[in-house]
């Protein structure tokens, strides 16, 4: 059995709990198990939220949190500046995913390759900027960002369950971000 | 047998309830609409709403109202359903025991939360265990897919004709209800096969009236309460029958509990909820190793099973019970002292320890699993445990 346990972290408001809910559902419409849960607490706009996913190939029996992820995923692009707060727990040899420039990520690289992390970088915020005109939209475009370079599930079954969760512009804006991103990621520790 | 494997879906725990409720028929659902309520009502509201379930939502001022409104539908013939936690549970309190004692077929979701003080809205068995005694039948889901089907079995059985008696579907509240996970639906055809239009035994009727929830004096109450127990007794008896039914269309068999390698265990933990999951992935990698661990989830808690229960315990040498609820000022949690009495009755002098974990939704880890069935096991060689109670990971 092959389980794959991953944090998301990022900020009250931006979709933290979204994206792994997407990454779950993702992950069972491919015939794989999924679980996705929240952490629950006072829930502010702009304070720090974590959320948790397990994928396997077997039916998932655990009911606990997860403290040693394989993959740690920021979607806050200020939190991603610094993941050495975030990455608690991450196992040797783990992923980390985060919103940051690739041209901007040699201090962030540099601390990965000593802690023996595995570090893929997107910058979505500027993505976002681009193509929605000034919003920033994290959640489904490090989404598609951590599909990419974990292949847990195919860019066509993520556009699937996006167009079950949302419809009009914001579908289509999830699309063309989510798109991007995969497209963009880069691996910079491998 | 099994039908033809249907198509996994992913759901929320809460969102899984509300389509069993959907696909059951109901016709009246009441809640209070606001915490401690849960998106189980919110996604009712939605299909009454916009065409797919074709029953009454009706909003109450209160949970006192909402159960109350459910016992006057449930009376008037009406398949109904309803869902609270916490501190709505607590507010209902008055109207469980009557909805119990008039013998009204009904079905509430709990998610499972605990009680003030202080201020806290997670995980616990503590809101149900006031209502313990209250003659409901009480079901404890230890996933999603569970809390799904358990709800078909809860209509059937609520309704079944020796029964006729409330039933609750107990899930605990964040760790099941706010997860996703996958999920194989029964067809609406196969819900509608095994959960028909309700036939109500004795319902309001003006052509042939009779009273419900009458008064009893001295020279009679005992009677109505004799009654209660023997219909809560009857439920036990007849659940196999229902779940056996349920079976036949969902290929999932349900019993009074899960057990994980149990039957020749030497450590047996007991515990009820989403943490036998997380037991039986510890009890795995202990039996790896050699270890003869097993981990029993009950599903029935009320009535109590005893006689299974002491029939797959029989061999066991420790057994540790977990509460995620305590009895406070009482010996220990409320499943510890049942199955306290249960063993003392039945002859069974193993040594039993009870952990209370988890209040207020503290999580309670793999690592932490294996350290309680190491302790089971140490029971077992050792002949008995240094202490009955253990806080678990409680700071004194």
């Amino acid at each position: 059995m092959v389980l794959i346990e991953i944090r998301w972290h990022g900020r009250g408001g931006q979709g933290v709990v979204t994206g792994s809910n997407l990454l779950a559902r993702a992950s069972i419409i491919e015939g794989n198990y999924a679980q996705h849960f929240p952490e629950f607490g006072p829930e502010r706009a702009g304070a720090p939220v974590r959320s948790y996913t397990r994928i396997s190939d077997e039916p998932i029996d655990i009911h606990c949190g997860i403290y040693e992820p394989d993959i740690v995923v920021i979607i806050d692009p200020v939190m991603s500046k610094t993941p050495e707060d975030y990455a608690y727990g991450l196992k040797k040899g783990g992923d980390l995913v985060l919103n940051l420039s690739p041209d901007n990520s040699e201090k962030v690289a540099k601390w990965a390759r000593e802690n023996g992390y595995r570090l893929h970088v997107v910058d979505a915020r500027k993505i976002s900027l681009e193509e929605t005109g000034g919003r920033e939209i994290y959640n489904v475009p490090m989404l598609s960002a951590l599909l990419r370079v974990k292949k847990l599930a195919s860019l066509e079954t993520l556009e699937k369950v996006l167009a079950e969760r949302f419809s009009g512009k914001v579908l289509e804006m999830n699309l063309k971000l989510s798109r991007r991103c995969y497209e963009e990621v880069k691996t910079i520790v491998g | 047998m099994a039908r033809q494997a249907q198509e996994r879906i992913a759901i929320m725990g809460d969102e899984a309830i509300a389509l069993a409720v959907k696909q059951s028929n109901v016709d009246v659902i009441a809640a209070y609409p606001i915490t401690p309520q849960t998106i189980i009502v919110e996604r009712l509201s939605e299909y009454v709403a916009n065409g797919e379930l074709d029953a009454a939502f009706i909003q109450a001022e209160s949970e006192h109202s909402a159960l109350s409104i459910c016992v006057g539908a449930s009376l008037a013939g009406a398949r109904v359903f309803t869902s609270t936690a916490s501190q709505g549970l607590a507010l209902m309190h008055e109207i469980v025991y009557a909805t119990s004692s008039m013998r009204v077929p009904m079905v509430m979701a709990i998610a499972n939360r605990s009680l003030n003080a202080p201020l806290n809205i997670h995980c616990e068995h503590g809101d149900v265990m006031p209502e313990r005694d209250s003659g409901w039948v009480h079901l404890f889901a230890t996933n999603v897919q569970e809390a799904y089907d358990l709800t078909f079995i809860a209509f059937k059985l609520s309704e079944h004709p020796d029964v006729q008696l409330p039933v609750s579907v107990n899930l605990d509240a964040f760790i099941l209800t706010h997860s996703v996970e996958p999920l194989t639906p029964i067809s609406d055809e196969d819900a509608s096969k095994f959960l028909p239009p309700r036939q109500p035994l004795y319902s309001i009727d003006f052509d042939s009236p009779a009273t419900f929830g009458t008064m009893a004096l001295p020279d009679t109450y005992m009677e109505f309460k004799y009654q209660l127990k023997e219909a809560a007794e009857k439920a036990g008896q007849v659940y196999p029958e229902v779940a056996g039914e349920y079976a036949r269309i969902s290929g999932r068999r349900y019993w009074y509990f899960n057990s994980y390698m149990a039957d020749d265990a030497d450590a047996v933990v007991l515990v009820l909820g989403s943490t036998y999951g997380t037991l039986k992935v510890a009890a795995r990698r202990l039996r790896e190793g050699g270890l003869k661990v097993g981990v029993v989830g009950l599903t029935m808690f009320r009535p109590f099973p005893e006689k299974q229960l002491v029939e797959l315990l029989k061999n066991a040498k420790s057994l540790i019970v977990m509460d995620r609820a305590y009895s406070y000022g009482g010996l220990g949690g409320p499943l510890y002292m049942e199955v306290l009495a249960m063993l003392y009755r039945n002859g069974l002098r193993i040594p039993v320890m009870n952990v209370v974990y988890g209040l207020g939704g503290r999580d309670f880890r793999l690592d932490e699993a294996e350290a309680v069935l190491k302790i089971a096991l140490d029971g077992a060689r050792r002949g008995r445990f240094d202490e009955h109670v253990r806080w678990w990971g409680v700071r004194a």
